[in-house]
């Protein structure tokens, strides 16, 4: 890309600003680095995923390897009940735990907005979970959730679960427990990004709202959720394929189970390629997965109209 | 630096927000506390657990021991964990910062010839899973022979972290009138000189949000970590900790106690970083 730049080299008109010596080539010069490592380890990759979807490839049965066609993606789409079991789940999971971080996190993010005594340091503490992740996240809840020892014997005592049971194990609350422990470290994430754009609200606005006598709720509806509506499009959609794609929480909050009740397309596609060296298909069900992330982003962006009129 | 903010309007002035302090204040206090009640326990059962000897079902960690400290640090070689961490989070960091800030001033500062591209592939990279290219990234790892060595990591990590961090800060970098920088080269400055007088300090905000992303990101992210490193005395803490999970006979003070000591990193460049989040975030990551 460096030579093309260097080919298309003008005789320098006279420029508004950049007057100062400006190569052409710097722009490709800056962006070698990240490009280079993005082409690398991203492009060639995906690449590769699409290549291996074609063929049989299991790294524990050579002899078997070789250019398969569409019959992984066949498997796929008429063989495998796994496949679908995981991806109602994965959906199921992604449009509970986003919809409720959602929630969350702009009721979290309006009380912290407003000025009160100790402010910094309750925002400090509800957010501090947001630091916390994955496999950590898992920790904590694997010691709340314990049948023995954990807080749900003294809820238990509440009134709330029975005794000698870990929400963990038990299909009927390893779903909901699971999406508490997620929430948890989720819901700053939302509150976070939606504080920044709430304070970049005109307080004009508000001021005139009031003049004209309109109520905190009618503020709200009309003045701050019009604002924070990019904000959220964004955040819903970044963190809707960050839960998707995410594997860390449930692979060791849970591994799957219990009876693969909680295994989620992602984490379905790990252990066909980890623990059964089944590469081939394990990209075939990769190529279908990001197939479908892509396509529902696509559908989301252009439900919520993202950026409005002027883009 | 008080001199300009990358934000445009001046942050919060006091009496700006009449219109919505006359909450009554029980709605505030009332949920925040609800909400904090469920922050804190965790955080409070962990340290429990860390801290009360084995077999104690006291809701307070007295007498206190830090027993199950010295056995993760030493025994379950977190010792060895916490520094391979400690490196993978600064290597992170580092690497995604200056090759994010390089980017992020080719988009905000030119115009060339594949700038589209490539701002359409760091926005689909996002739909990328990096759990579902393991297989792929492991052979290309092993083909530069790169596995077991944290290098693998580091790499792996700084990609996945560079796309939403170059749109940050090339976002940031927008913010920064050209006209000051232009300033600067009429000066005599060269481009450089003038970044790194004019432009670099107002970035500060931006710079600690991301790199600090980035180390957070790193630190706790487990899946490439685990596939790419084999050998035990190369791993990072939260496969550590995955270890300490195991199956049925788990040894809840040990896994408190590396828990703690893996969430003690974060929550310092956390407390370190947080007003600073606040703005870098409003300045430079929702607005396009």
């Amino acid at each position: 890309m460096a030579q093309a730049a260097a080919v298309a080299k003008p005789p320098a008109p006279p420029r508004r600003r950049r007057a100062s010596a400006t190569p052409r080539r710097l722009p490709y010069l800056l962006i070698a680095p990240a490009a280079l490592l993005m082409l690398g380890f991203i492009a060639y990759p995906v690449i590769s995923v699409f290549y291996y979807s074609l063929q049989n490839y299991n790294p524990t049965k050579p002899w078997r390897n070789g250019y398969a066609g569409f019959d992984n993606f066949t498997k796929i789409f008429t063989d495998d009940p796994a496949f679908w079991d995981t991806l109602t789940f994965s959906a199921k999971w992604v449009f509970v735990e986003v919809g409720l971080q959602l929630l969350f996190g702009l009721a979290l993010a309006l009380i912290v907005n407003q000025t009160f005594v100790g402010r910094a340091l309750g925002r400090a503490m509800v957010f501090s979970p947001w630091a916390v992740s994955g496999v950590l996240t898992s920790a904590i809840w694997v010691l709340l959730y314990n049948s023995q020892t954990g807080i749900t014997r003294y809820l238990a005592d509440l009134g709330i679960g029975s005794y000698g049971t870990s929400w963990l194990s038990d299909t009927s609350t390893v779903f909901p427990a699971a999406i508490v422990a997620d929430l948890w470290r989720g819901v700053p994430f939302f509150a976070i990004l939606i504080l920044a754009d709430l304070q970049s609200v005109s307080k004009d606005l508000y001021e005139a709202a009031e003049v004209d006598g309109a109520s905190r709720l009618k503020q709200f509806w009309h003045i701050t959720l019009p604002h924070l509506k990019d904000a959220i499009v964004l955040s819903t959609l970044l963190r809707a394929v960050w839960e998707f794609n995410n594997v860390d929480l449930l692979y060791t909050l849970t591994g799957g189970g219990p009876a693969g009740e909680t295994t989620t397309l992602p984490l379905y596609i790990a252990n066909t390629s980890v623990d059964a060296h089944n590469f081939g298909y394990a990209s075939a069900l990769t190529t279908v997965a990001f197939v479908i992330l892509l396509f529902c982003s696509m559908v989301y962006l252009r439900l919520s109209k993202f950026g409005g009129e002027d883009k | 630096m008080s001199e300009a903010r990358t934000s445009p309007p001046s942050p919060r002035p006091k009496a700006g927000q009449r219109a919505w302090d006359d909450v009554p204040r029980w709605q505030i206090y009332l949920p925040l506390s609800i909400y904090l009640l469920f922050t804190l326990i965790p955080f409070y059962w962990i340290l429990l657990f860390a801290l009360r000897p084995t077999g104690s079902t006291s809701l307070v960690p007295w007498p206190m021991t830090f027993a199950h400290f010295e056995k993760v640090w030493t025994e379950r070689e977190f010792g060895t964990y916490f520094q391979n961490s400690v490196l993978v989070g600064v290597a992170t960091l580092v690497m995604t910062t200056l090759v994010a800030l390089a980017g992020g001033y080719a988009l905000a500062r030119f115009d060339f010839r594949i700038k589209r591209a490539f701002m359409l592939g760091l926005l689909c990279s996002q739909f990328v899973p990096g759990a579902l290219l393991l297989v792929p990234l492991f052979e290309i790892f092993a083909k530069i022979q790169m596995i077991n060595s944290l290098g693998s990591v580091i790499i792996a990590e700084t990609v996945f972290q560079l796309p939403l961090s170059i749109i940050l800060i090339s976002n940031f970098i927008k913010n920064v009138p050209p006209s000051l920088e232009e300033a600067a080269w009429v000066d005599g400055c060269n481009r450089l000189t003038a970044f790194r007088i004019v432009v670099l300090p107002l970035l500060r905000p931006g710079l600690i949000a991301v790199g600090s992303f980035a180390f957070v990101h790193s630190w706790n992210h487990f899946l490439f970590a685990l596939m790419f490193l084999n050998n035990p005395e190369k791993q990072t803490i939260p496969v550590g900790l995955n270890t300490l999970m195991g199956a049925d006979s788990v040894d809840l003070g040990a896994l408190a106690a590396g828990g703690i000591i893996a969430a003690v990193p974060v929550v310092l460049v956390f407390a370190f970083i947080q007003k600073w989040l606040i703005t870098g975030f409003s300045a430079g990551a929702v607005k396009g």
